[in-house]
């Protein structure tokens, strides 16, 4: 119940920051709720089902370009785009995992099945003129006034958006957690053969959970397009969207329910002050470096991430007696 | 029209060679320490720097460039190795990946704060240069890297097979434990294999600096065509890396002459998926991951 | 006496060596049948073969008259038979209650009715106590009661026990037989694999013995014990009692 009430505190912070803070910053912010959305995804599949995916991309692109191309060219509301985008995105996964999983095909192979697709969708998108090729496509600009039934308005709207969306996608994969697929997807990713011999469906969990994992993944796509106000191959399907989407979850804990929020605000903001700096001094790839460090040092000395210690050290805090003494826990629940 | 498709034929396949030696670097490594090298193409552009550098500090003739790119890249891969790889081989295979995105983003920044993100030509002469043997006309540049790159292949695939060290590296590809068993240093096995793999990819680079401008953000298209290479025959498997190389190189080069240029850089990953989905351990691939 | 499961004719090879090769037996509801023989006589094999883990090369294994051989393992567990594994692999970051849970899930998408069904298990091996512990806290033999609760959890009719004795000290052992027997008297029919034969004498009422692939006795532990054939099996030929 703790847990939940230090969520709602958060999320009272955040709505707070949305109605006060500077433009600057809440547009910056918009980008590290979107990515702890897109985060929670990913951490969905690798952190609970326990697949790995490094083309996470491609299911974003997927999803900005139904939403972008619906809109655009054709003036249809970005809520049928993200409905259309989450249910091509879901099958395209779905499509990846039969093919892979039906010939035992895991692990590293299927990472590289993904990162394959994402990169093949890329060039392809890139090359096909009615989605504006590498030109991109581009949502006419915002007039400012907030129109929910087409999903647009200013900076502040979409800060809500995101905000809204990062809260979806923190209660629904504890539900999710709570649920027996949680229990199913996590024995499964723990051991197969074991998790199989006690009836669960693997072949069928895999593809449902890359397949759910995928359309969040799209959804969170399609806002991040009309939040960017274009879109273009290769930054919305690019490696590099792939790994931003990654950093979150691993920085922040894998598997976990906050680690994604908590590894995006820690990321995202350092990787634009190192860009800003490294603008400024004029050394353009010192976001790299940091980011290439983080993650090294991460996965070495924290390889469960920051929220479970976080997590460790408030608890700790909070009755010194529960940590020391493991058998009160039981008392506690 | 045959001797045009003859002459796509023939560059595909020098092209092919030198992709089947950067491969190598990546199977080796894959081979023996079951681990997926994610930064091998930034490995291929610090080759192609130093091909660049060493050209145009010293005009030194490719061949040399390619020896000294063989030994820096050899100790940085060897030092990489022990200094940070090492860390983390026994860990779960997303970990490795996820350390080997960070060193991959690690160099590229390197490389983009070292040379900035603009591509620097390093045409020589011998990149105009051609031979007419009959039919076909070969570039110069592209004949002397696939040379050179089928003779390390050559000299590689011997000393795997006959030295002692070689036979090492094969005893602890083929089972870890035995390895152990039978005495082997393994972590400087281990440190010795990225020294190697590191090498191919650094030697390649170097050799095809004459083609390709010298760009940091080559790395990752050279990264994603070293996994379809060797997927396409194996991962794991020598022979595989070689012919994967030569069926990339060729499918490459008659892509060029059918399709839009940007559909030339899709075929590679068309290729693996449609491998992945038919054949997913490629032709002579390992049984188990 | 009627026969739960049915194994006709089983054989598999692996290559040119043929591991399990025309076995035959019967498994009959609600008693405890052992399974075994010295190292290498086919034992885990035929396991996995019953469990669907395994396709057999030739032969057939029928449960309650369906013939269930090549049917991949979940769907056999959906059908009845529950196995556990040799190596002890709990799920990490899930309570002991939370990994007998898992089993529950075959039957009921609900989880209230999966932690109530976890607990009755647990509380079958003696490990209601620790439901809350994680698993790394648990000693080994608690362990391989875990692995037990597990497989209970999915409601078998059949359980399938692969070395669930093996490593543990006689006074622990002496705890699994006793709830065998209980598991046993409530109904469940039991096929234990063990390598150890004295443990299975005083659990099993019938023990099928395999040499090499292949079956070279069946009976009560007594006919087994004074088989000149299973002696032999075990301790070189020419030994005698």
């Amino acid at each position: 119940m703790k847990r939940w009430l230090a969520g709602a505190m958060v999320f009272i912070v955040l709505t707070l920051v949305g109605l006060f803070a500077d433009p600057y910053f809440i547009s910056l912010m918009t980008i590290v709720l979107l990515f702890a959305f897109l985060g929670q995804s990913w951490n969905l599949m690798l952190g609970i089902g326990g697949q790995l995916s490094i083309g996470h991309a491609l299911f974003v692109g997927l999803g900005a370009y139904s939403v972008g191309v619906l809109y655009v060219k054709f003036g249809i509301s970005p809520w049928i785009g993200l409905s259309l985008g989450m249910i091509i995105a879901g099958s395209v996964g779905a499509i990846l995992a039969w093919l892979s999983f039906r010939f035992e095909v895991r692990g590293i192979y299927f990472a590289l099945l993904t990162i394959a697709a994402a990169e093949f969708a890329r060039i392809m998108f890139g090359g096909w003129e009615f989605v504006g090729a590498m030109q991109g496509l581009f949502f006419p600009a915002p007039t400012g006034a907030i129109e929910f039934s087409m999903l647009r308005g200013g900076a502040g709207f979409y800060y809500f958006v995101a905000l809204a969306l990062a809260a979806l996608g923190i209660i629904g994969t504890e539900l999710i957690s709570r649920s027996y697929l949680g229990y199913v997807w996590r024995a499964m990713r723990d051991d197969e053969p074991a998790a199989r011999a006690l009836g669960v469906r693997t072949f069928r969990h895999k593809i449902l959970v890359i397949s759910v994992s995928a359309a969040a993944a799209a959804a969170g796509g399609g806002i991040l397009g009309l939040v960017q106000g274009a879109i273009f191959p290769d930054s919305i399907m690019g490696m590099g969207l792939s790994v931003d989407v990654l950093i979150g979850p691993v920085v922040g804990g894998l598997g976990t329910t906050f680690g994604p929020l908590i590894g995006s605000l820690a990321a995202i903001p350092l990787n634009h002050l190192m860009s800003a700096i490294g603008d400024s001094l004029r050394i353009p790839g010192l976001n790299n470096i940091t980011y290439g460090i983080v993650l090294i040092l991460v996965v070495w000395l924290l390889p469960d991430g920051i929220w479970p210690a976080i997590a460790r050290l408030c608890k700790a805090i909070q009755a010194p007696s529960r940590v020391w003494l493991p058998h009160l826990r039981k008392a506690e629940e | 029209m045959l001797s045009l498709w003859l002459n796509v034929l023939a560059s595909g396949i020098l092209l092919g060679l030198v992709y089947g030696l950067v491969a190598l670097g990546l199977t080796i490594i894959f081979g023996v320490m079951r681990v997926v090298n994610f930064a091998h193409g930034e490995m291929v552009v610090f080759g192609v720097y130093i091909g660049y550098w060493a050209v145009r500090l010293w005009n030194v003739p490719i061949i040399v460039a390619a020896a000294i790119a063989a030994v820096v890249m050899f100790f940085f891969g060897y030092l990489l190795e022990a200094l940070i790889v090492k860390r983390f081989v026994n860990r779960p295979h997303h970990y490795q990946f996820i350390v080997f995105i960070g060193l991959s983003l690690l160099f590229s920044g390197v490389l983009l704060v070292a040379f900035g993100p603009d591509p620097r030509p390093t045409a020589s002469q011998l990149s105009f240069r051609t031979v007419s043997l009959g039919f076909v006309t070969l570039d110069l540049a592209r004949l002397q890297a696939a040379i050179t790159a089928g003779v390390l292949i050559a000299l590689l695939g011997a000393y795997l097979r006959f030295s002692s060290f070689g036979r090492a590296l094969r005893a602890a590809a083929d089972n870890r434990l035995g390895g152990l068993v039978v005495g082997l240093n393994i972590p400087r096995v281990y440190a010795v294999t990225f020294g190697i793999g590191a090498a191919c990819a650094g030697v390649a680079g170097a050799l095809i600096s004459p083609l390709f401008d010298a760009q940091p953000y080559l790395a990752v298209d050279f990264t994603l065509l070293a996994f379809v290479t060797v997927i396409v025959g194996g991962l794991g498997s020598f022979s595989g890396a070689l012919l994967g190389g030569l069926v990339i190189g060729v499918a490459e080069a008659i892509a060029a002459l059918m399709f839009a240029p940007s559909m030339k850089t899709a075929l590679p990953y068309a290729l693996l998926i449609i491998i992945l989905i038919f054949r997913p351990r490629g032709f002579f691939g390992a049984k188990e991951i | 006496m009627t026969a739960l499961l049915e194994v006709k004719n089983l054989s598999r090879s692996f290559g040119g060596l043929v591991a399990v090769k025309d076995v035959n037996f019967t498994l009959e509801a609600g008693r405890i049948t052992a399974l075994i023989g010295p190292n290498g006589a086919g034992k885990t094999t035929c396991f996995n073969l019953v469990a669907g883990s395994l396709n057999p090369t030739s032969g057939q294994v029928f449960f309650e008259g369906r013939q269930i051989d090549g049917t991949p393992p979940e769907i056999v567990c959906r059908m009845g038979i529950a196995r556990t594994f040799q190596i002890v692999r709990p799920m990490r970051d899930m309570s002991v209650l939370e990994n007998a849970m898992v089993g529950a899930f075959s039957w009921t998408k609900s989880v209230r009715e999966a932690k109530s069904k976890a607990y009755e298990s647990l509380e079958s091996v003696g490990l209601a106590g620790k439901a809350n512990a994680r698993t790394d806290q648990l000693t080994l033999p608690d362990r391989k009661m875990l692995e037990t609760a597990k497989a209970l959890s999915t409601r078998p009719r059949l359980l399938l026990l692969d070395e669930v004795m093996a490593g543990l000290r006689p006074t622990e052992a002496a705890g699994v037989v006793r709830v065998l027997q209980t598991l046993a008297e409530g109904g469940l029919t039991i096929l234990l694999v063990e390598h150890v034969m004295r443990i299975v004498m005083e659990v099993a009422s019938n023990v099928v013995v395999l040499h090499h692939g292949a079956k070279i006795a069946e009976g009560s532990p007594a006919e087994v014990v004074a088989d000149q054939k299973v002696l032999d099996s075990y301790l070189g030929a020419g030994f005698h009692a």
